[in-house]
């Protein structure tokens, strides 16, 4: 079924690939870095993990761009009901972590299928768009809400993964604009969104656990600080700017293997990173995602069909967001939500989901060309 | 409607317009703000910690330590990681009360990172528990500090002094800029004098900690340098003794090498407990210190002045023999007072002395023969002796805040009363009463210069400094060992005044003197403590080559014989057993020979007749 073309050699994203390899390479030193041992003990295998991890993302990355990814879009419902069932998993079978079920353990592994579900999230989400005309209309646009996005929503808000189920509202919203809108149904969007947003907000603090509160209470005043979060949103701060210029040099940071900065190899690792490598390296670092996500928007134009458009868009949105907020958070502009840094923070469900996404994506710019074969 | 081209362009300027958010916030963390971060990291990662120097031993003569060092623990804490410790479960552990930690915590507004001390003197158990349970202690350091043990308690404590923490004005003084903010430097006596070289260099370890406050490595490390041991002329156990023989009353004693200057014994009773001061006084406890009636504070040896009493009457005796307006002979009849103008002047012995040489006159203290030797020089003459042997002016001793006494004569009363000098006022002057007065140190120098033939020594806390001469008496040998003959008749002889201050391991000369408080009709058993006289003593032993001279003053002790003399004799025994020099085991009566063989020259004196009647009208 492998069939290898001399012109999918030949149009193959190797950009998207390559940066995505330094980026990962780059996470995986810095995870090492902060999670090195003070003493003379045995490094914490951390960062041989994230590297396995890696490999089986880059295996599975090239197998999603064998195929043409037009046999997600065939498959996308398949995908989609298995990623609830996983989710519904967990509310059996999960093992808590962080004050949350999140993980489901199968065998020596535990991964957390809401990182997977995103994926079938997002394609699920294309497909369903991808045969609706352009705008949408607001009957559409209600159906395909509340029979894609309201159910995994809610169970994301039960498990708790308050990130997670933002961001695929996030996603929904942002697809639903690049699909298109009649601007009055916008408006009516708008308008309903302003009434019900005290009632939401509401809703959605007394939904939140105690320390989501905190977390929010925290951002708003770090020096009024109940349970220490402020207390890292302060420790962040410190590690990034303590980088100055040029940075403390790889393995000088201190920060991380002392403690201080809490979560230094998963939520914060782009503070660890920071702090080594100083403005400069961070520099060069966004700018490596910026290229990522600049590509990820070419290739959304260039994409030959509507779906492998959307889907584009949904998978480059959704490592903008990710990106945004979580080095947001870490530089002290966002309230800290747990969400990781692609291709960066440790977490081999992350990074091989991400890898998947990344696959789709370089699927999506390799066959951009009608009658590829 | 847009083009999807069109779309995707405005969503690409959109993500940039965030990408140069982000990175405007790097460069206000990273370059604006990055050293003032970068300090922060630093006072997370690193912990300075000065290793106290061990202070400098204090010795006396003999290397007996009076001091010792001992460290012992305490517990401090870092203001800016307080918020993260369980205060209920530290007031525990400290035994504190949780209202106490806060009062301490919120008193200093200092910064974040200086620790502030929560308690001091914490047991081994406590150091472990903590230790054992770093993570709920995060920002708790236990550190040790080296404190002062004195050895004998309140013996000597004005003179050895205390340690205290830096009070605020020196806080500002840049002498005191390397000394760290709980430190305790010497506040009073010795300790205060030679704090800089006792006090060493203190070490320094920089370490590396983790979150928890776990040390991880050490970093830097420079040891401390010892302070300079010291040692101190003093005799302890003639401090001892003496402290001893004082008792509850008040008063002072300074014994003093005759040939050096060095102080062999300073002592100025009450005195107050140097361990009082030792892990900081309490408030109350100072102002319980400083408002004690008793005034245990004051160096009496010092600091208290007083008429010196017919101790001052060496003095006269000295100028007299050497005016040439007495000579040994000199034979003055004492009926118990004389008469001048409207005014008497009485004699201790109300039925007199009867005729009496100066010998006789030295050793039973007859008032009427110095009425007549007074009159003989007049006060400038008197004056000039008086201060060559060091009264009226300070003694110069190391220790400072030195009373001065005084010595009056005529220019004095003119400039300070407007008055002339009155003849009764020399009569006064002449057996030490009026307005002469002297310390106690200036007593015991004063002696020391009569016992090794007029050489006055500044006094000297330290042992073998090179002598340093403040001044010298012009005093022929033959005057002094007439009044040295005298003064061991005062002790030895029947009927001497000092006869309380006999030894009989040692020959002791010396002289008594009464410094009136008031003048009282009452007998003295009768009369309330503090209208009592004050009691002098002066002495120095063995007589034929002094090894020590001193000076006792017993406030309101009543007379110098009864009171003060007991103290000298134990004062110098202590000295004895505890010292390496060789009484020279003359037995008295070959003493008492020696100095009645010497030949002694006198000049002649105008005054020929032997026999003077003491009547002056």
């Amino acid at each position: 079924m492998i069939h290898i073309d001399r012109r999918l050699i030949k149009n193959f994203d190797w950009v998207t690939l390559s940066i995505v390899i330094i980026i990962a390479f780059i996470g995986i030193m810095t995870i090492y870095s902060a999670t090195r041992p003070l003493a003379a003990e045995e490094h914490s295998g951390f960062y041989i993990k994230q590297a396995l991890w890696f490999v089986l993302g880059i295996i599975a990355l090239f197998l999603i761009v064998s195929f043409d990814y037009v046999w997600l879009s065939r498959f996308s419902l398949y995908f989609y009901i298995a990623g609830i069932i996983f989710l519904i998993t967990v509310f059996i079978f999960g093992k808590p972590g962080m004050g949350a079920q999140r993980w489901l353990s199968i065998g020596p592994l535990s991964f957390q299928p809401s990182e997977f579900f995103k994926f079938t999230f997002i394609i699920m989400l294309s497909q369903q768009l991808s045969k609706m005309n352009s705008p949408v209309s607001i009957t559409s646009l209600f159906r395909i809400f509340f029979l894609i996005v309201f159910l995994p929503f809610l169970l994301l808000i039960k498990q708790p993964d308050l990130g997670t189920a933002l961001i695929i509202l996030t996603i929904f919203v942002s697809l639903i604009l690049a699909k298109g809108l009649y601007k009055r149904v916008a408006i009516l969007l708008v308008i309903i969104g302003l009434i019900s947003l005290p009632f939401l907000g509401n809703i959605l603090w007394e939904g939140l656990r105690d320390y989501q509160k905190n977390r929010l209470v925290a951002f708003i005043e770090p020096e009024v600080d109940p349970t220490g979060v402020g207390y890292h949103i302060n420790q962040s701060k410190i590690t990034v700017g303590s980088g100055e210029f040029l940075g403390k040099g790889y393995l000088k940071g201190t920060q991380g293997p002392f403690r201080f900065l809490p979560e230094k190899h998963t939520d914060f690792i782009f503070a660890v990173f920071a702090e080594e490598w100083g403005f400069f390296g961070s520099l060069l670092l966004l700018s490596l995602y910026l290229i990522l996500i600049l590509r990820g928007l070419d290739t959304a134009r260039k994409a030959k069909d509507d779906f492998g458009r959307l889907l584009a868009l949904g998978i480059t949105f959704m490592f903008s967001i990710y990106l945004f907020v979580n080095v947001g958070m870490t530089l002290g502009m966002m309230p800290v939500v747990g969400i990781p840094l692609p291709f960066m923070s440790y977490g081999g469900t992350a990074l091989l989901s991400n890898l998947l996404s990344i696959g789709a994506l370089i699927n999506i710019r390799t066959r951009r060309f009608y009658l590829f074969y | 409607m847009k083009s999807e081209s069109e779309k995707i362009l405005i969503i690409s300027y959109i993500v940039i317009a965030v990408f140069l958010l982000l990175i405007m916030r790097l460069w206000q963390l990273q370059i604006l703000q990055g050293s003032k971060y970068r300090n922060m990291s630093e006072a997370n990662r690193l912990r300075i910690m000065t290793i106290p120097a061990p202070r400098g031993i204090i010795f006396d003569r003999n290397g007996t330590p009076l001091v010792k060092n001992s460290s012992y623990y305490c517990a401090s804490i870092i203001p800016d990681e307080f918020d993260r410790v369980k205060v209920e479960m530290l007031a525990k552990v400290l035994n504190m009360p949780v209202k106490g930690i806060f009062e301490k915590i919120n008193k200093k507004e200092l910064s974040p990172f200086i620790p502030i001390r929560l308690k001091q003197g914490l047991s081994f158990n406590e150091v472990v528990y903590i230790e054992s349970r770093r993570s709920d202690f995060r920002g708790l350091i236990i550190e040790t500090e080296v404190s002062r043990e004195y050895i004998y308690g309140d013996v000597g404590s004005h003179l050895i002094g205390y340690l205290g923490k830096l009070n605020p004005s020196q806080s500002k003084d840049p002498a005191f800029r390397d000394v760290p903010p709980e430190a305790f430097i010497g506040q009073w006596g010795v300790e205060m004098l030679f704090d800089k070289s006792l006090r060493g260099i203190p070490g320094k370890r920089v370490i590396e900690v983790d979150a928890l406050g776990r040390e991880i490595k050490l970093l830097q490390e420079k040891s401390p340098i010892k302070g300079e041991d010291l040692m101190l002329s003093i005799d302890i156990n003639l401090q001892k003794e003496a402290e001893k023989a004082f008792g509850e009353r008040a008063g002072a004693l300074v014994a003093i090498k005759p040939n050096t200057g060095e102080i062999l014994g300073l002592i100025s009773r009450p005195s107050f407990d140097p361990d009082l001061f030792a892990r900081g006084i309490s408030h109350d406890e100072w102002i319980a210190l400083t408002q004690d009636k008793k005034k245990p504070m004051l160096n009496r040896a010092l600091q208290s002045q007083y008429p010196p009493g017919s101790t001052f009457k060496i003095v006269t005796a000295i100028a007299g023999l050497e005016e040439g307006v007495i000579t040994p002979e000199t034979k003055v009849e004492c009926r118990g007072g004389i008469n001048y103008g409207r005014w008497r002047f009485g004699c201790w012995r109300k039925k007199g002395h009867g005729v009496v040489s100066l010998h006789r006159a030295l050793v039973e203290s007859c008032d009427v023969y110095f009425y007549e030797v007074g009159k003989r020089l007049g006060i400038d003459k008197i004056y000039n002796y008086a201060t060559s042997l060091g009264l009226g002016k300070e003694t110069g001793i190391e220790l400072g805040k030195e009373k001065q006494g005084l010595m009056p004569n005529t220019k004095w009363k003119q400039e300070n009363k407007r008055l002339p000098w009155f003849l009764g006022e020399t009569f006064n002057t002449a057996i030490g009463q009026g307005y002469v007065s002297a310390t106690p140190i200036q007593m015991a120098v004063m002696t020391g210069a009569i016992a090794n033939g007029g050489n006055l020594y500044r006094p000297t806390l330290i042992k073998d400094l090179r002598p340093v001469l403040s001044g010298k008496a012009k005093i022929r040998p033959e005057t002094l060992d007439i009044i040295k003959s005298a003064l061991s008749g005062v002790v030895n002889e029947p009927g001497g005044t000092g006869w309380a201050a006999k030894s009989p391991l040692i020959s002791i000369g010396g002289k008594t003197g009464t410094a009136q408080v008031v003048r009282m009709k009452m007998g003295f058993k009768y009369s309330p403590e503090r209208f009592r006289d004050h009691a002098w003593f002066v002495a120095f032993a063995p007589v034929e080559k002094p090894e020590v001279a001193l000076a006792v003053f017993v406030e309101h002790g009543g007379h110098g014989g009864g009171a003060a003399a007991p103290i000298a004799k134990r004062a110098i025994e202590g000295y004895m057993n505890s010292s390496k020099f060789k009484v020279q085991s003359l037995t008295l009566n070959q003493v008492q020979a020696k100095i009645q063989n010497s030949k002694l020259k006198t000049r002649n004196s105008k005054f020929k007749n032997d026999t003077h009647r003491s009547q002056i009208n």
